[in-house]
């Protein structure tokens, strides 16, 4: 039963506003694979530009570059991230709400200044700009998203399930990869495509670190940008917001965004 | 080993073993820079290569001096408002289709399509509203296509452009924030009222609006606060008619290198935000 229906209208708005998100990305996309370089209709489907990009050494190096930036921010953000939250569900001390609430302004602030905090405290005390300093901020950035989605997993979490396993005689390591893990596995690895999406999908706080010749992805199509549009533009863009959007549906895959399901 | 323990032997050790790593790094990436940009923003010159600033307000004053950076601020206030104004006007209808009207696996397989370029990356996304907006774009041969003549759209590299491109960026936040509200209120309520004879606008007025207010604030804010600090979408889509607060305050850091003046203008940026939201804070206050 539908409780607020605004019958067909409803309907056709919904797709009218997914048009609106959609149509530029889909433009975007299908004049990636237009072989005249002036946008002219109608298409006429060619790979060349995405062959272009294999042949460009500046767009290659900062792809490597995202996803290795990506993968540290990843792995580091996930151990430190998941060992902040089991102190959080685990004790109750004092300074514990001040340390949770501490978690926002990184995610509250926006990214231009705490990007240039970055750039100038680094710049200021000898870290410098570059790769390793990148790395920094990305991990910071990603840090408060997984905190909080591994403590909204844990929080759901029932001891008791521990307790029952044990006492029907199951041994502490079969508790915890048949009991514990499964249970907790998905906020985890929700987590961890979290900060994984955080780094790769990171243009500002990038671009304020990054230093001429080593940057990342979105720096470089920023920097294509501004020089003029090419359609090898479109090609790079297209690759990135297809895997952007593919890791987000893994995420959801794992992360329910929409509620239980009734 | 499970329970939350109080006051265990070791349990500080522990606690110092989980947290200390994230805190430290966060210290070190996000408080410790923030602070330090705080510092400079009182100091006459960088004190890097050498030099030594003085301290100073000049700063500060520059802002309330020149009145360049002041009409600044308002045009990015405003941008700010209007973009939160279109992202609620267009995206509170479609959460209500999605909370209330649309249900099971559709509900689910759209709700997903609404937040996927959620997360997706930004600077993209408004790279390719250039292809939809430019002089000849798609946009353009689209209406030339409906009503053939000279009509120009001539968008590119304007206020109106920046607009539509900060838009399409935030609009999924408004619906997903608005959404979740939505979602929690009880059908049973819609109901009763139904029953006792209250039509749809009533239902919206006293019963959706009030009871979704929380999640339209989270969106406001949301949506509000990085608004007012964009410079890639303004450079991108704005042009030469794209210079905002956040632009100028970028400009400080990687043109100008005038750092405590950036430094000066970024707090008074979150300054203002503050004030914007301690206003509205106190007019819904006061309403209620």
């Amino acid at each position: 039963m539908r409780a607020f229906s605004l019958g067909g209208l409803g309907r056709v708005y919904l797709v009218l506003v997914l048009l609106f998100l959609y149509c530029p990305i889909i433009v975007m996309a299908v004049m990636s694979f237009n072989e005249s370089q002036f946008y002219t209709l109608p298409v006429k489907w060619s790979f060349k530009w995405y062959g272009a990009l294999a042949g460009n050494e500046r767009i290659l190096s900062a792809a490597a570059n995202s996803v290795g930036i990506a993968v540290l921010t990843t792995l580091i953000a996930s151990v430190l991230g998941t060992a902040a939250s089991l102190a959080f569900f685990r004790y109750r001390f004092r300074g514990r709400e001040v340390m949770q609430l501490l978690l926002f302004p990184p995610i509250a602030i926006p990214w231009l200044i705490t990007g240039t905090a970055m750039l100038l405290f680094f710049f200021w005390i000898g870290i410098g700009r570059g790769l390793h300093a990148m790395l920094l901020g990305h991990v910071a950035l990603a840090l408060p998203y997984v905190i909080i989605v591994t403590s909204a997993r844990l929080k759901a979490y029932d001891p008791d399930l521990e307790l029952a396993a044990r006492s029907m005689g199951a041994p502490p390591w079969m508790v915890f990869r048949r009991v514990t893990l499964p249970f907790l596995a998905p906020g985890f690895l929700a987590a961890a495509l979290f900060a994984f999406a955080v780094s790769f999908d990171q243009f500002v706080i990038s671009y304020f670190l990054s230093v001429p010749g080593t940057s990342t992805l979105p720096v470089e199509i920023y920097t294509a940008i501004r020089k003029g549009f090419t359609p090898e533009i479109n090609a790079i863009s297209t690759i990135v917001i297809g895997f952007s959007m593919a890791l987000l549906l893994g995420v959801a895959r794992f992360y329910k965004f929409g509620g239980e399901r009734k | 080993m499970t329970s939350p323990a109080k006051g265990a032997p070791g349990q500080a050790g522990a606690i110092l073993a989980l947290t200390g790593p994230a805190y430290l790094w966060l210290t070190v990436a996000i408080l410790l820079p923030l602070s330090a940009m705080f510092y400079f923003s009182f100091l006459s010159e960088a004190p890097l290569a050498g030099k030594t600033g003085e301290w100073t307000l000049a700063n500060y004053r520059a802002f309330f001096e020149q009145g360049f950076y002041g009409t600044l601020m308002l045009r990015s206030l405003r941008l700010g408002a209007e973009v939160v104004f279109w992202c609620f006007v267009l995206g509170f209808p479609c959460a209500l289709v999605l909370a209330k009207s649309v249900k099971g696996r559709w509900r689910e397989a759209l709700f997903l399509l609404v937040i996927l370029p959620f997360w997706s990356n930004a600077l993209v996304r408004i790279f390719s509203w250039t292809m939809m907006l430019r002089g000849n774009g798609i946009l353009e041969r689209a209406i030339d296509w409906v009503v053939p003549g000279r009509f120009r759209l001539d968008i590119m590299f304007t206020y109106e452009a920046v607009v539509i491109g900060l838009v399409h960026s935030y609009l999924p936040y408004m619906i997903l924030t608005c959404y979740i509200s939505l979602q929690a209120v009880q059908d049973d309520l819609i109901e009763a009222a139904r029953s006792m004879g209250a039509s749809r606008l009533t239902i919206l007025r006293r019963i959706l609006l009030p009871l979704s207010l929380p999640g339209i604030l989270a969106g406001v804010v949301l949506i509000f606060v990085p608004v007012i600090g964009s410079f890639m979408e303004p450079r991108i889509l704005g042009g030469r008619n794209g210079t905002f607060i956040g632009t100028v305050i970028e400009d400080q850091f990687t043109a100008v290198f005038n750092w405590p003046l950036g430094a000066a203008l970024s707090f008074i940026m979150l300054g203002c935000v503050g004030v914007v939201f301690a206003l509205s804070r106190l007019a819904l206050g006061r309403r209620g």
